[in-house]
């Protein structure tokens, strides 16, 4: 079996404490909360860190997902079966819960987290298109504090994120707004492997108009894992199958998806409109079932 | 937890009911630290990329890969290996289940879908044939086809039913 | 289920066949396997292999010195070490060599170029990055296709004058009267129909992986060698032979097998490897490989480019078969098959269906890729031939416009024609295939499904029925034709009974999982009538069992289980002179009525086998020239392979609008004989089906344009979880050998090979009005959508844009 080449194992005993570690360590530190993307990486030696820092024991400072004010507030120690079980985010956002149904398997989903996964910033990582959809928003902290930046602008490339060597995500916030409703969709080539393509779409229904949409869009070279200019076809419409063929259209051309064994770029890109519109028809419909 | 520099680390946990402490390196596996270090062998590897669950055990009554969690990670919790599942009263039914309905041929991936059985049991005491299956996405076996072990876990979960209900 | 008809013992167990749960599995319920990496012994090191990330380049310079230099390294064996001993090189099952760590060049990506042994598995994965290679690039050949091309890169240059990539041309059947029968065919209006077909690279990938641990006493000379092998006493005779080693100085011993699939079956690098670490550090040396290095460099399977043609009157009546194939076999010729049969057994490809004219021709060919060929359940390549017969004949009935249910109804051997004669050779032993095929249709409810599926295209909805039928050929087998190595292909067996009656039984064969512990203890059962828990099954310990080519091919029951019934025989026999002594009367007068010698006419007046077991073990005075005792041993040699066969039928549905194929049900009808433990077969029949699912929908090892392994993990190399598969249909027909003792026949690959061909004809029926009669497995969803675009994909390479 591999194995990683050493590191110095560090454990943090607090949010305050992890980035202590992170700054008296320097940027050769990583921390690792889950592991399942990263562990294995440190095994094929992909990743040599020089330290490790368990945040595992934040997981009760950082693993709480509750609704705080107008937002939803996903601690990023949460796992990714912590997100699952949740009621709450079931009755506000199913495209969680669609996600999660296919990210991994239920014994990764035991032990990932979502702020790893998403700070592991895979191109496939399905997650990111979903919260991308949701207008969610990153809490970042170092030492000088807090920021926030929308969840869209936190990938900067593949793997690359724009939280600092010294910084860590602590939460997500997703904005809870009336009259919402989202799925997902993914194709994989197999149960538990990563997307050959995902599409995350949430519409806010006004008296019968889509005010406000995020489609998202995964593992096909979307820019920030979005579609803007599906969104913007669908803003201020009324649902209808042309409108649908036209964001799915518009999210089609937009991407930019890369031939590899999971498929050739044109059947990338064709499944990009296809599941956008899979995506949206449910979305839609569970907004007018909610409204209803 | 006691750290000695970078590589060292002091590691206690409770396997399978007894409290076990050894060195480890910061690096080593979990899995590495059960079968090599503790000698409990039940738990196997199948692979380096948490994709096939042979090595999967309970910590903290949770299954996870063990060749993708560190042993340091798991100092102070409790684990379950395979060789943890037999009670004072004999097989659990989940292993009374897969030598039922022959749920399994060469062993190999049986420890691992045991634990996450179990689990998924605990989690759902009724569960169809399709929630067998996904509850099992994870676990990888070449010999059986799946049949066998979807019938296992039928069986585990009708007689652990049948039991709450006599008792 | 029991059969009723047969008495079970006091703990409930069928005295002979029928339906027992397994007595291996106390122990791996608990946990207490015993699997070569569970082996510990003291003093023990831990073993690594350097490998190369070139699929073809010169080796310019190794430089070890700071791995030496590490403080928990013992030793760094490169190839430069290896020759000094005479070991650089070893001989493959195929006549060739095969470097055991490179020397000259690499010849494949993963190959073997260092080995470290150092205290702990991590110091000896450590040191690897401490050993610097440097390698000069060569061209690549990635393409089979190409490898003859005059301009390919020579790969196997080692070889004195070798100035291509050609590795043989081997024919079967009779190519004058195939061409006669197609031009007749043409001639009289019926129809030829050609189809080019891959059958992809696959990989065994056994939730084990392959390792040794090696223990070289430095005193006694002795050569311990924990493995867990398919073939540990082939194994044995080739270390001796190879390293030159006296052979009573090996044991092999295989403990409990985590799968073979025939992954298993090789001798590795590794593993000689770890014998020179232990002669080197005088310790013992582990090695157990990684899960890349299982799919990147151990024994392949498959990778046949196939082009069949079959011609037909027009009202479907089959007239000819001609194949040509070429084959892949990597870097080095490293098959494991006998040696008359360098194509396995592939010329079986006539299949199931009665007509006189068939040829095939087989190229093989040198590549940049891992060596291998023959594994992964495929029957020595009958897995090839189904696949290429059962596709073909589909595209047959495709052309004729005809149900491929009733197009192979027509052309089925009928059951009064066995013994069978097939155009290439084969005998056939027996079978009724109307029968199982007519079974499976039923059990399907075919023509309902036609029904149904009618419906769903005029609504746009694709699904798809597939059948296969396919006759396997198993229990290699008759030494005067088949023998690996000139080991001829038969096997011993020892049975010992004990004065209490108790019978310990001793195989050359080796289980991955097979459960023979417990049906072997059957066979023995239903021939003396001792209680199956009363025997205990003794293998994969080359110093207590008797020799024999071990378990691959499906060939532990034709050719151990007979040796199993032949000695259960003797000891019978010797039983009864034992009881015709006891019972003062002539052996003539006995008859023998389960698990006991009793006088004709006078059922009262027996012993039982416990009674003749202790009275021949006692001061009984026996007729001169018989020794006490009832141990026995015999040696199978089998006259013919058996041929299980079956009907396969398996149920798609596609998702139109991502490609995405759904097994909705399969329904498996096998005939193997009769079934010693029915519960065991069908186990075996469930894990063939899903393998063939796998093969047909998402198992594949690609290379791109470098020779880059495309599969090399889990991640890449896809195997069938829980979810891709559904419960199966099972069915049953039997009809018994003629040759076999007992009537049986292998079963253990059957499914593999015939399931492939029914996922892939019901994916291609479900996409017929796409217009595209074939598209190469894997069927994943990017092949099923290119497919309805017209535009298949090949499998073997990187796609590309």
């Amino acid at each position: 079996m591999q194995v990683p080449a050493p590191f110095g194992y560090e454990r943090a005993t607090s949010v305050d404490h992890a980035i202590q570690l992170l700054e008296q360590l320097g940027p050769e530190a990583r921390l690792v909360a889950g592991g399942h993307s990263f562990i294995p990486m440190m095994k094929l030696r992909l990743a040599q860190p020089e330290h490790v820092i368990d945040i595992n024991p934040l997981a009760a400072e950082l693993g709480t997902i509750s609704i705080d004010g107008s937002d939803l507030v996903i601690g990023a120690m949460a796992r990714h079966n912590d997100l699952l079980g949740s009621a709450v985010v079931g009755e506000h956002f199913p495209v969680l819960h669609d996600a999660e149904r296919v990210i991994a398997d239920p014994v990764v989903r035991n032990r990932g987290t979502i702020g790893g996964s998403l700070c592991q910033a895979d191109p496939a990582e399905d997650l990111s298109a979903a919260l991308s959809a949701l207008h969610a928003t990153a809490v970042i902290r170092g030492s000088g504090g807090t920021r926030t930046v929308a969840v869209r602008e936190l990938h900067t490339g593949p793997y690359e994120t724009v939280v600092g060597d010294a910084e860590m995500l602590t939460h997500i916030r997703v904005p809870i707004r009336n009259g919402c409703g989202s799925a997902y969709e993914k194709v994989e080539r197999r149960v538990g492997d990563w997307a050959i393509a995902a599409a995350a779409a949430a519409v806010w229904m006004d008296g019968g108009i889509i005010s406000d949409a995020g489609i998202g869009l995964c593992a096909v070279g979307a820019e920030h894992f979005v579609s803007t200019d599906a969104e913007a076809v669908l803003r201020g419409q009324a649902p209808s199958d042309d409108v649908i063929a036209a964001a799915a259209a518009a999210a089609a051309a937009g991407c930019n998806p890369t031939t590899d064994q999971r498929g050739p770029a044109e059947y990338k890109r064709h499944l990009a409109g296809e599941l956008t519109a899979r995506a949206l028809r449910r979305a839609i419909a569970r907004a007018q079932g909610a409204a209803a | 937890m006691s750290h000695d520099h970078h590589n060292s680390v002091s590691v206690t946990v409770t396997v399978n009911g007894e409290q076990r402490t050894a060195e480890a390196e910061g690096r080593t596996l979990l899995v590495h630290f059960l079968r090599d270090t503790l000698g409990l062998t039940g738990t196997h590897w199948g692979c380096d990329t948490s994709n096939c669950g042979v090595c999967v055990v309970a910590v903290d009554g949770v299954p996870m890969k063990s060749c993708t969690v560190l042993a340091a990670m798991v100092d102070g919790c409790e684990v379950t290996t395979v060789e943890g599942l037999e009670g004072p009263d004999g097989l659990h039914p989940i292993q009374e289940g897969f030598i039922e309905c022959h749920g399994l041929q060469c062993g190999y991936c049986t420890p691992g879908m045991m634990i996450t059985a179990k689990w998924l049991l605990e989690q759902n005491p009724d569960p169809s044939e399709h929630e067998i299956r996904d509850g099992l996405s994870g676990q990888l076996c070449r010999c059986t086809g799946y049949h066998n072990i979807v019938e296992a876990v039928r069986f585990a979960a009708d007689k652990l039913n049948n039991k709450e209900v006599s008792a | 289920m029991t059969d009723t008809a047969v008495p079970t013992s006091a703990a409930g167990n069928p005295i002979g066949f029928g339906r027992m749960l397994r007595k291996e599995d106390v122990r791996f319920v608990r946990g207490h396997g015993n699997y070569v990496d569970d082996v510990q012994l003291p003093g023990m090191l831990h073993g690594a292999i350097l490998r190369s990330p070139y699929a073809h380049a010169r080796i310019v310079s190794i430089d070890t010195s700071e791995a030496e230099a590490h403080p928990k390294v013992h030793a760094v064996i490169t190839g430069a070490t290896l020759e000094t001993l005479g070991l650089a090189w070893m001989p493959t099952l195929s006549y060739d060599t095969q470097a055991v760590l490179a020397t000259d060049k690499v010849r494949f990506h993963g190959q073997e170029v260092a080995f470290v042994v150092a205290e702990d598995r991590y110091s000896a994965r450590d040191a690897l990055n401490l050993i610097d290679v440097e390698y000069e690039p060569l061209p690549v050949v990635v393409d089979a296709k190409k490898a003859l091309d005059a301009d390919a890169a020579v790969i196997r240059d080692d070889k004195d004058g070798k100035t291509d990539n050609h590795i043989y041309d081997w024919e079967a059947g009779d190519a004058v009267k195939a061409d006669e029968a197609f031009a007749a065919a043409l001639a009289d209006g019926g129809v030829v129909v050609e189809q080019e077909m891959l059958y992809p690279r696959s990989h065994p990938a056994p939730m084990e992986t392959c390792g040794t641990v090696a223990h070289m006493d430095p005193i006694t000379g002795k050569l311990v060698l924990w493995s867990n092998t398919q073939a540990p006493h082939a194994h044995r005779t080739v270390y001796a032979m190879v390293a030159g080693l006296p052979e009573h100085k090996i044991q092999v011993i295989a403990p409990d097998i985590g799968g073979g699939f025939g992954n298993k079956v090789p001798i590795y690098p590794g593993y000689v490897c770890s014998i020179v670490g232990s002669i080197v550090t005088k310790r013992p040396v582990k090695w157990m490989e990684d899960r890349s290095e299982n799919l990147m460099s151990t024994g392949f399977a498959r990778d046949y480019h196939m082009k069949g043609r079959i011609a037909a009157t027009k009202d479907g009546k089959i007239l000819g078969l001609q194949v040509d194939v070429l084959a892949d076999h990597g870097a080095f010729h490293a098959t494991a098959q006998p040696t008359n049969y360098p194509a396995g057994f592939f010329h079986i490809f006539t299949g199931s269906y009665d007509y006189g004219a068939a040829h095939c021709k087989v190229t093989a060919v040198y590549t940049n890729k891992a060596p291998g060929g023959v594994a992964y359940a495929c029957s020595f390549r009958i897995t090839e031939a189904v696949y290429l017969v059962e596709r073909i004949v589909d595209c047959l009935a495709d052309e004729l416009g005809m149900d491929p249910a009733e197009l192979r109804m027509k052309n089925l051997i009928q059951p009064e024609q066995f013994p069978y004669t097939t155009p290439t050779g084969w005998e056939y032993d027996s079978g009724d295939y109307p029968r199982a095929l007519q079974l499976a249709l039923d059990m399907a409810g075919y023509e309902e499904l036609r029904r149904e599926q009618a419906e769903k295209r005029a609504k746009g909805e694709l699904m798809g029925i597939g059948i296969s039928f396919f006759t396997e050929g198993v229990g290699a087998g008759p030494r005067k034709h088949m023998d690996i190595l000139g080991l001829g292909m038969a096997d011993g067996c020892e049975l010992r009974i004990h004065p209490t009656g108790k019978a310990q039984i001793r195989l050359s064969v080796q289980t991955q999982g097979q459960g023979h512990e417990t049906t072997f203890a059957q066979i023995v059962s239903h021939q003396l009538g001792i209680p199956p828990e009363d025997v205990e099954v003794i293998h994969g310990d080359t110093d207590n069992t008797p020799f024999g080519l071990g378990t691959y091919g499906s060939r532990s029951t034709p050719v151990s289980g007979a040796a199993a019934a032949v000695v259960a025989e003797r000891v019978r026999e010797k039983a009864k002179i034992i009881a015709a002594t006891a019972l003062e009367c002539s052996v003539d007068d006995l008859e023998w009525e389960l698990g006991r010698w009793q006088v004709k006419g006078d059922p009262d007046n027996g012993k039982t086998i416990q009674e003749l077991a202790l009275l021949a073990h006692s001061s009984l005075e026996l007729p001169e020239g018989v020794e006490g005792h009832l141990d026995a041993s015999a040696v199978y040699n089998p006259p013919n392979l058996t041929y299980p066969f079956g009907a396969y039928i398996c149920v798609v549905d596609i998702d139109p609008g991502t490609g995405m194929v759904k097994v909705r049900r399969f329904i498996a009808v096998d005939d193997c004989g009769p079934r010693i433990n029915p519960m065991i077969v069908e186990g075996q029949v469930h894990g063939g089906l899903v393998d063939g699912i796998g093969m047909a929908l998402m198992e594949v090892i690609a290379f791109d344009e470098n020779g880059t392994c495309l599969g090399g993990s889990y991640m890449d190399y896809l195997l069938p979880t829980p979810m891709e598969v559904p419960m199966f249909e099972l069915g049953e027909t039997v009809t018994p050998s003629p040759h076999h003792p007992l009537g049986c026949k292998g079963v253990g690959e059957s499914a593999t090979v015939g399931s492939p061909a029914a996922v892939v004809n019901a994916v291609m029926d479900a996409l017929k009005p796409y217009g595209v009669r074939h598209a190469d497995m894997p069927l994943t969803p990017a092949q099923v959508w290119m497919t309805m675009q017209g535009r298949p994909l090949r499998t073997d390479l990187a796609f590309t844009d």
